[in-house]
């Protein structure tokens, strides 16, 4: 890979129920290819950031860049077309209940592309296979089990050949070897198609395998106290919250 | 650049195909027919290879096509020669193919004739009387077993029930049990005119609210906004799942759930319905003071006269059974509801139909035993 490029630029952001502040003062950069990570403790605020990047819910302040362009200044036209390049991976999926796996991965090529009905058809068989669900069209999501779920989900968010592909906690539910898949599969999607990958997730072992940049979010002081790579991190970093977080609360047993 | 699809022969046995340009999905991607034709016409074909040097960009578009093209090949035991793709391109192909499609989980689209539907409808039907019956059955069970103190469900919950069924439905019941009594009296007012006989608007209004439309109103108006709302309510908990922990955790949904909605429209509707006896005489009492030019004590007399304390009875009877009926079908429906957002929807307007059509025919049960009884 080349020199970085920032594709996503996150500046003096604060995120805010109502008068109820969850995360203040957020900047980081995450540059184009990286597998970027969320994570923090549970309640700690990192699906509010997701929302806040995706552009579910507006900052109170600071702004998100993309690719140079201010997601929340600038007009809903350029809105919907940087809006266009997500693909978002809800935590329980989110399929639309009352439609097949094959409407629900069909629903954004039909809104967003003018391709011929035969043509989408191929591409949602196509975008199924990939995720392991050949054969699955005809399927409700009331039928799948919650990883199939995640993994339509998945096929979903990639209907549209994003640019960057959000996760919110892709692995939470799943077991060890489906988690591991999935961890593969965000591994290989990233590096078939280039795309960005901003996850969200507490679970370490997703952090350490995927992960090549970070942010660790505090719930006690509601703002980030540490970035970076994960294993440097883990290797580095002086503040015991992050070490106790790293190590499942074992580094300051080992420390004592 | 426009994508661009050309073949090359490099031995007997080998098609190369080349592909340049951008092959996005936005383009005008070549069909994978031409391929189709190209392999058909060369007979001695025995591998296809891929030529990607002055491939641009590429996406889904590309892939799609790479997915037809090589489906092409293996019936016809052609080798496909993946080597010559972008790593990209290769790594999804085999990714796509990694898992194989699951064996039986294909649907077929299933076509049914008339007959094979009517006898499906018919099924569906009685399946939907049995288990209407077994549902009334059990909410019968429940209801013993509260009248012999061993139900459980939490008396706030008959309380929130009550408020949101009984007070909070006033101002609906009160507008158009005003106008119905308004309606009434207008039009018996017309006709009773050409008799002069304008004074038994007065018993006509009181009769008929009193005996049977106040009860109809308001059970319609509940049908309507409680029957569906408990029908969605309960619906979504079964999408949720919070009726399987309900039974998980031994508590009974039909004592949980149904009693407490149940006892509260039992309960509420006869004083609704009480209520609108009194707005439906008062907007009647409105028509004949204005335009039939009859003084209070005179509409008040008659309609004293000529309303009976069985009428009463009769109406406050109904109202008790119809909000039976309206709580049974919305909690049915909401009980049976699918797990789907859609399913809530159907289970909403469900649960109004069927409390609709069953208060109708049970105020026509009503009528012709009174009748028989002589009431």
């Amino acid at each position: 890979m080349g020199k970085p490029e920032p594709h996503i630029v996150v500046q003096d952001l604060t995120l805010a129920y109502g008068a109820n502040i969850i995360q203040k003062d957020l900047s980081f950069t995450v540059n184009r290819g990286d597998i970027f990570i969320i994570m923090g403790g549970s309640g700690c605020g990192k699906s509010t950031l997701l929302r806040g990047m995706v552009g579910l819910q507006k900052p109170v302040r600071g702004r998100v860049l993309y690719n140079g362009i201010s997601f929340w200044d600038t007009g809903e036209k350029e809105r919907q077309r940087i809006m266009r390049n997500f693909g978002v991976l809800y935590q329980s999926g989110a399929l639309w209940s009352s439609m097949t796996l094959a409407e629900n991965v069909a629903l954004p090529l039909e809104e967003h592309t003018r391709l011929s009905p035969d043509l989408i058809s191929e591409i949602v068989s196509f975008k199924l296979s990939l995720t392991g669900l050949a054969g699955f069209e005809e399927y409700y999501p009331s039928e799948l089990s919650g990883g199939m779920k995640k993994r339509a989900g998945l096929a979903r968010a990639m209907a549209l050949d994003p640019g960057i592909l959000f996760f919110d906690e892709p692995s939470a539910g799943l077991d060890p070897v489906s988690a591991r898949l999935m961890d593969r599969l965000i591994l290989e999607l990233r590096d078939s198609l280039g795309a960005t990958v901003v996850i969200v997730t507490h679970e370490l072992e997703s952090i350490f395998a995927v992960g090549n940049n970070s942010v660790f979010l505090d719930a006690g002081t509601k703002t980030m106290i540490a970035s970076g790579d994960p294993k440097i991190l883990l290797e580095r970093s002086g503040d015991p919250r992050v070490r106790d977080f790293l190590t499942r609360g074992e580094g300051a047993q080992a420390a004592r | 650049m426009e994508p661009e699809l050309n073949f090359h022969r490099p031995d007997d046995k080998t098609l190369q195909v080349c592909l340049a340009g951008d092959w996005m999905l936005g383009n005008d991607i070549p069909s994978a027919a031409r391929f189709s034709e190209k392999i058909g016409a060369a007979s001695s074909v025995e591998r296809v290879s891929f030529y990607t040097g002055d491939l641009g960009g590429w996406d889904t578009g590309l892939l799609t096509f790479l997915v037809r093209t090589i489906k092409e090949c293996s019936p016809a035991g052609i080798a496909v020669d993946k080597t010559g793709l972008p790593p990209g391109v290769q790594r999804l192909l085999s990714l796509a193919s990694a898992v194989p499609v699951a064996k039986g989980a294909k649907k077929e689209p299933a076509r049914f004739s008339i007959l094979e539907r009517v006898g499906e409808w018919a099924e569906s039907f009685w399946r939907g009387l049995l288990e209407m019956t077994a549902f009334t059955g059990e909410a019968t069970v429940a209801f013993t077993r509260l009248i012999t103190g061993r139900a459980r469900f939490r008396r706030r919950d008959l309380l929130l029930t009550m408020q949101q069924c009984g007070a909070q439905a006033l101002p609906i019941v009160s507008l158009i049990s005003v106008l119905v009594g308004l309606i009434l009296a207008f039009i018996g007012a017309i006709q009773l005119k050409l008799f002069g006989a304008q004074i038994y608007v007065a018993s006509l209004v009181g009769i008929g609210m009193v005996r049977a439309l106040a009860a109809i109103m308001t059970g319609v108006i509940m049908s309507g906004r409680t029957g569906a709302s408990f029908a969605a309510q309960l619906g979504t908990m079964q999408v949720n799942e919070e009726i399987d922990a309900l039974k998980t955790l031994g508590i009974p949904p039909m004592e949980f759930l149904v009693l407490p909605r149940m006892i509260a429209l039992f309960l509420m509707m006869p004083l609704l319905s009480l209520y609108a006896d009194l707005m439906g005489i008062l907007g009647g009492f409105a028509i004949g003071v204005s335009m039939l030019g009859l003084n209070f004590t005179e509409y008040y007399n008659k309609t004293k006269e000529s309303v009976r304390l069985d009428d009463f009875w009769i109406g406050l009877f109904s109202a008790a059974a119809f909000g039976v009926l309206v709580a049974l079908a919305g909690c049915m429906r909401g009980m049976q509801c699918g797990r789907s957002a859609s399913a809530v929807g159907e289970a909403a307007t469900s649960a109004v139909v069927t409390s609709i059509v069953s208060i109708v025919v049970a105020m026509a049960v009503i009528t012709v035993i009174c009748h028989v009884l002589n009431i």
